[in-house]
This record gives structure tokens, sequence and C-alpha cells, in this order.
């Protein structure tokens, strides 16, 4: 099988390690793997800012770039939100303006053939037990727009439960914001910052070494937040779990 | 609106002080942690649930689209039943139709000095008891709830639980304070005892009841068909409100209209559970008109509209006008939680007032311009909502619209400049090699709105090579 990576913007410029990841473990199951270089980022800060027009070139983009492929695999579940959930709105809202249907048709064309990593390897290719070897203790974070807007339920806890030497420790008010929220982060600070002080509670409570998500951006702001506080916690994406064999097991870098 | 919010901070200064609060973040915590959590056992327990989710949005949405018809059937009924219907177009006529029916109520000059009230969301939305207060009409709450908000002095921090942010050694202070300024002193031996509590109030409250000849109420809904209102209540204070006076004066949202006797089947289930988590909430009362020897002998209909009208007219925001105040989206809101009712800035808090305020309100003011930003859009409130309103979606909307009128320049142009840079891959790559080869000049705090970020984290550390160029070293 042949698919297309979407790295997305923030893998792409701070996680590379997270997309490399990805590659080599589609590439362990037998997946044939394309970069196509057009992409770059999904609009989501631009839309969920309010900048709505600023973000239909990357609509064009996207689409354009990922024509061809049957399935799109991201390892971002709020990426792959903007695409589906969003991507027709921004349609719909164009045409609403008298701007013609071109964007409902890249959006239509686009947005069900893009699937997020933990849907492309339960759903798509069947398996639970990628044959990863991970020797520590880990706490799951499911990032909001993954468990709500795509609801991907028990997935990632699945993969996670088959690999081996990895013990897993439930996260207590697992289903609560992590308080990144793209610009809220910033717009609203003080309430973001004690949003991740209760998440990080919640996750050092559980004793475990590896905080795991499956969205780099909340990553991005709980890490930001342990390291500032210099807690040994470490924020590590799923597919570098994933990725992570007895022959090739993950370093920390 | 509600002359008590204005010259409120935006809602990020607001927020931050809450933050700090520790008391009211305990507060806050405990309540909404506690009514969640039951919500979500009663809400379980239907096996149709989403059945009946899906028919209260539809029938909300059916009657806004058609809200013309049913008001002017609404009406027609109200008036064959005894009452008076009374048109408001916004807050001050409002006002000044209350003001002027209780004026001419009442046969001794005292009886038109003092009305209690029905616990209601509308009259806060208009500033009732301030407009009353300037004519020198006292308005006495008799919900719980809005007692203590009342005799603190304070605003309303929730819409079903407007002392939230109260703890029981705060309502006794409260109570032992003052109590006796307003009316029945509380008793000199006063615990912090919930039992001991609700007593004084009771007791406070019963004389307030016994004497009043006019009544103000909102509604919970009102039936085109039958000119019949309903209002949902936990204590039994709104019945006897409903019952006792003479005169009855309901200000009600026109929003809040639902075509037939029938459609209340939906929204009695919906409710309840929504908001305090019971299968059936202990009082419902329905009335239609007045009837003789019977409740009151005169009853007034203000229907509000107060920026419904232009709320109605947004496609996408017009969804805000289904909801039912059950005020489930509060009680799971992560930034509520954190940021408490106050820093809203209206009685309208929460995921609901952050999409209800600007649509009511306009956008212009800083407080206003700031409420759709206030929000993770984390879509907890979306999935509680029982009547589906996309709140995260509403929220997004409303954003465009506050970046359309100006937004903040130099958001703009981060924007407009992210914007060109995503569009041309080339300059992405570069500018990603630029950020990997100078990493080590990185600061570690950022001047500018990035403070807001390195102020309590640590920015990430640029990688020296982006995925793009091992990709090109690899695979390609
Ligand atoms: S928006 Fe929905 S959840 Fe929130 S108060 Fe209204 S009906 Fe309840």
């Amino acid at each position: 099988m042949r698919v297309a990576l979407f790295a997305t913007c923030v893998n792409d410029a701070l996680f590379p390690a997270t997309a490399v990841a990805t590659v080599r473990l589609l590439e362990r199951l037998g997946v044939t793997v394309d970069f196509p270089a057009g992409q770059t980022c999904c609009g989501q800060p631009q839309y969920n800012t309010g900048y709505r027009r600023a973000c239909e070139p990357l609509v064009r983009r996207t689409a354009r770039a990922f024509a061809g492929y049957d399935h799109v695999v991201t390892p971002s579940g709020s990426c792959v939100a903007m695409v589906r959930d969003n991507y027709p709105r921004i349609g719909a809202r164009a045409a609403a303006e008298r701007r013609g249907s071109e964007l409902t048709d890249a959006a239509t064309a686009l947005a069900p053939r893009v699937v997020e990593l933990t849907e492309f390897l339960v759903d798509v290719l069947g398996v639970e037990d990628v044959g990863a070897y991970f020797p520590y203790s880990v706490t799951y974070h499911p990032s909001c727009h993954g468990l709500r807007m795509l609801g991907l339920g028990e997935r990632p806890l699945r993969l996670l439960r088959a690999v081996k030497g990895l013990e897993l420790l439930e996260l207590p008010g697992a289903q609560e914001c992590c308080g990144f929220g793209g610009t809220f982060a910033v717009k609203n600070a003080a309430v973001s910052a004690a949003m991740a002080e209760d998440k990080l509670a919640n996750a050092l409570g559980t004793g475990a070494q590896v905080l795991c998500g499956a969205d780099n951006s909340c990553l991005l702001h709980l890490g930001g937040t342990l390291r500032r506080r210099g807690d040994a916690l470490r924020p590590l994406h799923l597919a570098e779990i994933l990725a992570s064999t007895e022959e090739h097991p993950w370093r920390p870098s | 609106m509600n002359g008590t919010f204005l010259g409120m901070p935006a809602f990020p200064q607001a927020a931050a002080r809450a933050v700090r609060d520790g008391q009211l973040r305990a507060n806050l915590r405990h309540a909404t942690h506690t009514i969640r959590d039951k919500r979500a056992r009663a809400v379980a327990e239907l096996p149709d649930w989403a059945e009946l989710r899906a028919a209260g949005k539809a029938i909300k949405d059916h009657t806004l689209r058609h809200l013309d018809r049913y008001l002017v059937q609404l009406e027609e009924s109200v008036t064959a039943a005894g009452g008076t219907v009374h048109w408001a177009a916004d807050a001050e006529e409002a006002n000044r139709i209350v003001a002027g029916l209780i004026r001419a109520t009442g046969d001794s000059d005292i009886e038109k000095r003092e009305v209690v009230k029905v616990k209601s969301m509308a009259t806060q939305e208009i500033g009732l008891n301030e407009a009353l207060a300037a004519e020198g009409i006292t308005a006495y709450e008799t919900d719980l709830a809005e007692l203590i908000v009342q005799l603190g002095d304070d605003r309303p921090s929730h819409i079903l639980v407007p002392a939230i942010h109260r703890n029981r050694a705060e309502i006794r202070e409260i109570f032992a304070d003052r109590m006796a300024a307003w009316g029945r002193p509380a008793p000199e031996s006063l615990t912090d005892s919930p039992a001991e509590l609700a007593e004084a109030a009771r007791l406070h409250l019963r004389e307030k009841f016994l004497r009043a000849r006019v009544a103000v109420s909102g509604a919970n809904f009102m039936v085109a068909e039958t000119g019949t209102l309903v209002v949902v209540e936990s204590e039994g204070n709104g019945r006897m409100c409903l019952t006792l006076p003479r005169t009855l004066i309901s200000v009600v949202g026109i929003e809040k209209v639902v075509p037939t006797w029938r459609d209340l089947e939906v929204f009695l289930q919906l409710l309840p559970r929504s908001s305090t988590a019971e299968r059936m909430n202990p009082y419902t009362s329905l009335w239609t008109g007045t009837t003789e020897d019977d409740g009151p002998s005169e009853f007034h209909l203000v229907l509000l509209d107060n920026g419904r009208t232009a709320a109605l007219a947004d496609q996408v925001g017009r969804q805000a006008l289904r909801c039912i105040r059950c005020s489930a989206c509060l009680n799971v809101c992560p930034v509520y939680e954190r940021a408490g009712g106050h820093a809203y800035g209206s009685v309208y808090p929460g995921p609901i007032g952050a999409i209800l305020n600007p649509q009511l309100r306009g956008t212009s003011s800083p407080v206003d311009a700031s409420l759709p930003y206030a929000s993770s859009l984390c879509g907890a409130c979306y999935e509680v909502c029982p009547v589906a309103i996309d709140i995260p979606e509403v929220l997004v909307h409303l954003r465009e619209r506050v970046a359309e009128q100006g937004g903040h320049p130099l958001e703009r142009a981060a924007m407009a400049a992210a914007g060109y840079v995503l569009d041309h891959p080339a300059a992405l790559a570069a500018a990603e090699r630029l950020a990997g080869r100078t990493r080590a000049l990185h600061p570690r705090r950022l001047p500018g709105p990035g403070r807001a970020w390195t102020d309590s984290r640590d920015l990430p550390e640029v990688p020296a090579e982006p995925f793009r160029d091992w990709w090109r070293r690899n695979r390609a």
C-alpha cells in the first residue's frame, strides 16, 4: 500500500522525530510512504484565530498536494479534524459568499481520505500489535480534537497496550483539556497555564516516566511547562513509542 | 445590559485575577466536578438521550425559523386566556414597562414599592432590579442562591447556581451580616450547616411571600398553542411567587417559545438531567393567563428582544438561541472552572456566555471582543449541550467578526506573514533551516506577545534539521 504522509507544520519544523518515527513505523508495516513536497500547514492556527479567508489558500494547497492518494496519514489528530470538520465549513462559507464551489470541491475531494495515525493503523491496516518494544511506564493524554472531534476512542490505548515492555498507567481526568488551544495559550495565558498545571499534577501523580500523546501541539505546551518546572516526566508522541523496537529502541535525545 | 457589569475588564485580565484566587478556584472546582459527574450518570440512564437531544434541537430550530408566526400565535393565546402581552425591543423598554405595571397595581403605597422575584435570567440580563430600585421599588430575590448574591451585594457567577463561587462559611457570614437590613434577621446562633442556612433563608423569605402583591418571573418555556408559561425549579420558591401575589409579570426572551404542549415532553426530560442531574425537577409550574379565584388576577407577559432578532439573522450564530439555560456547558468547561463566572462580564457566563453576549451586545466593548477567545476549543461544551449547540463553531465564527473589525494589528501582520510563508514551501523550508542554524542564539524568554508563552513554559528546542530536509537526505 502506498500512502502520503501529511507531517504537518508543527512536526516538520519542531518535532521531526515524530514524522521520522511515523515513516519508519509505516515502512516496517509494509506501507510505502511518500512525502509530497507541496504540503505545508492545514491552516488551523489561522482558522481558529478568526482569519478564515487567510487559510483558504492553504485549503487549496493541501488538497492539491495530496491529490491522487487514497490515504493521507497524519500523526496529529487536530490537523485531521481541521481538514475533516472545518474544510467543508470553509467551502460552504465561500459558497454562501457567492465565491463558487471551488473550495467545497477541494474539501469534498480531500476530507474523507485524511486519517489520523491510530485510525490508519487500527481501521485501515487492521493491526493493534505493531511489534513495538518500549520498556518504560507511560500515561496517555487524549487530546481534545482526537477525543471529541475524531472520536478516536480506545484506539491509541489498544495500540499502547500491545507494546512489549510498556506499563500503561491510567491518567486521572484524562478527558480534560490540557489548556493549549493554539493561540488560546497566548491570549489567555493565565488560564492556559492553570490548566497545564492541573493536567501535569495528574500525570505526575501516576508516577509514569513518559507522558504520551498523539498530538505534538499539546505536548509542546505540556512539555514546555514540565521543562520550566524541572520535572523528569518526558513528553513523547505515540508514533515514537510505536516505532521503537528491540532492534532499534527509542533513546532519549 | 446589566449596569453592574459595565466597565468590566476584558476576559484575560479578569480571568488571570480569578486564577490567582485559591479559594475561588477550589470552590469552583469542587462544585463543577460534583455536578458534572452526577449529570453524566443521569444522562447515561436514558437509552434514547441522543434521540431526545436531536428532537430538542429540531424543535428549537423549527421554532426559530418560524419565530414570527409562533410569537403571534402566543400573543393570541395569552390574550384569549386573560393575559396581556407587551413587546419590548430592548432592556430599557422592558424595564420601563415593568415599572409602569407595578406602579399601576396595589391598593396602598407600600404594595407598589416591593415585588418578589422568581429566579430569572432575562430580568438579570436587563438589570431589572437596578432599574426598579431607581424608581423606588425593591425587588426581593427568592431563590436561595439569588438571595445570597443579593444580600452579599454580589454578582451571579453561574446560570443555575449564581452563588457557586461562595462556600458555606462565606454564606453564613453574608446571612449573619446582611439579612437584618433586608427584613427578618438571621438567628443569632446561625452555623454554616446547610440545614440551618436553608431554614434562615426560609424564615426570611416567608415574610416577603406573604406580603408581596406583585411577583416578577421569567419562564423556561412558553407554549404558543395554549399560551402557557412554564417555570422549572428545585426549591418551590417560584411556585410561591406564582400563586400568592395578585399580579404576575413575566419577562421572557422571545426565543423561549415552543409550538405545542407536546414539545414540553422533550424539554422536561432534557433540562433537569442536564442542569441538576435530576430525573425530574422537583417543581414544574405552568400557568395560562388568569383564572378566577385561583392565582394572580392579573397577568402580564413582556416579550423581550434585546438583541435576539439580530442574533437570529446570523446563520451560524443563531444556534445560540436554542439554549435552554441548563448550565451543563459551564460545569464541564475547563476555562469557566478556572476563570469563574464574573470574568465573563455578564449574567451569561461560561461557553454559552462566550457566544451569546457578543451576539446580544455586539463586539465593540473590550470584554465582548475578548469573549469569543475565552475558550481552548476543547469541545466539551458541545458534547454535553442537550440541544447540540456547536459552541466551538460559533466561537470561531465570532472570532472572525472580531478579527474583521480590526483585531490586533500585530496578530494580523503575523497571520499575513505566516500565510505567505505557508503558501510558499521553499520559503518555509528556508525559514526552518535558518531557525535550525541559529538555534544557539534563541532566547529563553520572549518579548512582546510571546512573553505570555514563556512566562510559564519553556520554548521548544528547534531541531537541527526540519523533517523536510531529513526526507530529502534519506528517502527522496
Ligand atoms: S448552551 Fe447548551 S449546555 Fe450550555 S446552557 Fe445552553 S443548553 Fe445548556
